[in-house]
């Protein structure tokens, strides 16, 4: 996207001596407040260091998430196996690990293609208004209504169980809630006066809507999308659990909590360990949304 | 005389007001400008009055090309906005600035002082972007503000300082008429004195024309060449400041000048004011005839028949009532 010229930051020039005082931007105080929230902080923290394991740890791991070994069978954590072996004889740390980046990178790409299209979609719906805004959110209004699961469960039955198609179906859907906020921030914000002032000035709509409207509403986008992070994963795990997502021998949390919820009276720990990880990403991503959303919060804050 | 800058010929601007979508129901019309016509000649402050909801900001909006007209002609120096396209209208921006009513709802807070009066100077390519700064640096002089603050965001400021930034924008492009919406109508009166000062002092220095709204006569008097009275819609009077406001004509006018206070407790306690009962009639369902008659003290059954036209009311001066002669 070719943005007219970004204002570039003044340079100071050794040709000036006038001293500049600088500004505390919107964005400063929020990460200033950011950091005054301790579970916010844990959250983030806990979710870097979960992310840091699941990309680089496979590769200091010898064996693959597919190596078996049938005569060693599914066996209780320990010093060989730290969480333990499955009933096929392979490694769970592994297959956590390898689990992680599947459902991080679900998390993180379909909530991507969420936010890509939602952001875009609810902007001009708003900016434009009229029938155009009509028309598009009664388009939004139908696809609400469709089942979610019947949804995802055709695209799988036309196009086959693919990675890559479970990203954009995933995201398809998440979509929506996305268009309908931003699209209501944007109406309330077109109203403002210094969206005038721009449009008197004779900026473009589109420089109108990237430089002066969506950088006023990143707070309840960024927000929202700690948010569908989640909700995202949870879904990923859910459409595994019925075995339309991710297909063995890869693995992912979800196909790892199905497959240790069925034999969880014998081998407990095939399912504490996917369940407890899992469980942490989701609570600190809740937390992480919750602390930004405070801290973004200008209404709560000096204006 | 000098040609007129600014010419508003008969503008209209009116809201359909509808009910349901895809098919909508017609449940009338709101009629926020309806059928003004003045003009400014260069160097010329022309004040705009009126009370809240008497369309002075729709009109502002028209003739900055914000809202559409539904009807009539806005020309500046010749050019004819209402007809333009897209393109000649975004020549025109250079010309036509405006400075709004609220300076805190009128900046972006998420950009500094810098970035909102570099934008305007780099996308219309006024200046080399090497200059840029220097330009930013001379405009936030010119209204009174130190360059080192262009680093600071707009909620580090006061709101005369923020109003201070806002004309500072109005003026990057160098334009040659400035409409002002109610530019002191949000600020401390102690502050609303230095930016009526300093708006009169940039139009002398820049030779700038300007509409200059307001809802309050006092406010207009110190800054206006002439005063043009607004009463739902139309122009009830219009004229000479200094002239209007020492013997107004029209009733309505008459009722705004009563309601400026006399700095001397002894005549304010025993002059008559006109005090106005009620609120001004609803726009989309305006009286019959003289929408000021059913609040005039002067009111008859024959204001009722007919909307009065402006008609030649002394020297330089017109007015909008039937009974200018008797009252």
């Amino acid at each position: 996207m070719n943005l007219a010229p970004a204002v570039p930051p003044p340079s100071l020039s050794a040709s000036d001596p006038a001293q500049l005082e600088s500004g505390h931007s919107l964005w400063g105080d929020a990460w200033h407040r950011l950091r005054q929230n301790r579970l916010a902080v844990a959250g983030g923290a806990a979710l870097f260091v979960l992310t840091v394991l699941c990309t680089s740890g496979p590769w200091f791991l010898q064996a693959s998430y597919q190596d078996q070994n049938l005569d060693l069978g599914a066996t209780a954590p320990g010093a060989a196996h730290w969480l333990g072996t499955d009933t096929l004889g392979r490694d769970l740390l592994v297959r956590l690990l390898y689990g992680g980046r599947i459902s991080l990178g679900v998390g993180l790409s379909a909530t991507f293609v969420a936010l890509t299209i939602g952001v875009s979609y609810g902007a001009i719906a708003g900016y434009v208004g009229g029938k155009t805004d009509i028309l598009m959110m009664r388009l939004v209004d139908i696809l609400y209504a469709l089942p979610f699961t019947i949804f995802v469960i055709l695209l799988m039955v036309f196009f086959g169980r693919n990675i890559i198609l479970l990203f954009v179906a995933i995201g398809a859907v998440e979509w929506l809630t996305m268009a309908r906020i931003v699209r209501g921030q944007i109406l309330s914000l077109k109203k403002m006066e210094f969206i005038e002032a721009a449009r008197s000035l004779g900026l473009s709509n589109r420089r109108i809507i990237f430089r002066h409207m969506i950088p006023n509403i990143l707070g309840p986008i960024i927000v929202y999308t700690t948010l569908t992070i989640p909700s995202v994963m949870l879904l990923e795990a859910f459409l595994s659990f019925l075995g339309l997502g991710v297909q063995p021998p890869m693995s992912s949390w979800g196909t790892l909590i199905k497959d240790g919820a069925e034999k969880m009276e014998e081998f407990w720990w095939l399912l504490v360990f996917p369940g407890s990880v899992f469980s942490l990403t989701l609570l600190s991503l809740n937390f992480l949304g919750d602390g930004l959303r405070d801290a973004l919060d200008v209404r709560g804050s000096k204006d | 005389m000098p040609d007129p800058i600014l010419q508003l010929q008969d503008v209209r601007t009116h809201f359909p007001v509808e009910h349901g979508f895809l098919f909508k129901r017609h449940l009338g019309t709101v009629k926020a400008v309806d059928g003004v016509t003045l003009s400014v000649l260069p160097g010329e402050v022309l004040g705009l009055v009126g009370e809240s909801g008497c369309g002075k900001s729709t009109l502002a909006r028209t003739i900055m090309q914000l809202l559409p007209a539904t009807g009539g002609s806005v020309i500046l120096e010749g050019r004819n906005l209402t007809r333009g396209s897209a393109a000649e209208i975004q020549a025109v921006r250079r010309d036509l600035q405006m400075v709004f009513q609220d300076p805190f709802a009128s900046l972006n807070p998420r950009m500094t002082v810098y970035a909102t009066l570099a934008e305007p100077l780099l996308v219309h390519r006024v200046c080399p972007p090497a200059a840029v700064r220097a330009r930013v640096a001379e405009l936030m002089e010119t209204v009174g503000l130190a360059p080192r603050y262009m680093r600071k965001y707009p909620h580090e400021f006061s709101g005369g300082q923020r109003q201070r930034i806002a004309i500072a924008r109005a003026l990057a492009l160098n334009p040659k008429f400035i409409i002002a919406d109610e530019p002191v109508s949000a600020l401390d009166v102690s502050i609303q004195a230095q930016i009526l000062n300093l708006l009169a002092s940039l139009v002398r220095r820049m030779h700038l024309s300007m509409v200059f709204i307001a809802h309050d006569l006092s406010v207009v008097k110190h800054i206006s060449d002439r005063v043009a009275v607004m009463y739902l819609g139309k122009i009830v009077e219009l004229g000479p400041a200094a002239d209007v406001i020492e013997r107004p004509r029209h009733p309505y006018t008459r009722a705004l000048v009563s309601a400026i206070p006399v700095p001397d407790p002894d005549i304010e306690r025993r002059r008559q004011r006109i005090v106005l009962a009620g609120d001004p009639p609803s726009p989309l369902n305006p009286p019959a005839g003289c929408a000021f008659h059913p609040r005039c003290l002067f009111a008859q059954e024959k204001c009722k028949a007919a909307v009065p036209p402006l008609v030649p009311a002394g020297p330089g001066r017109e007015a909008a009532c039937v009974r200018l002669d008797e009252i």
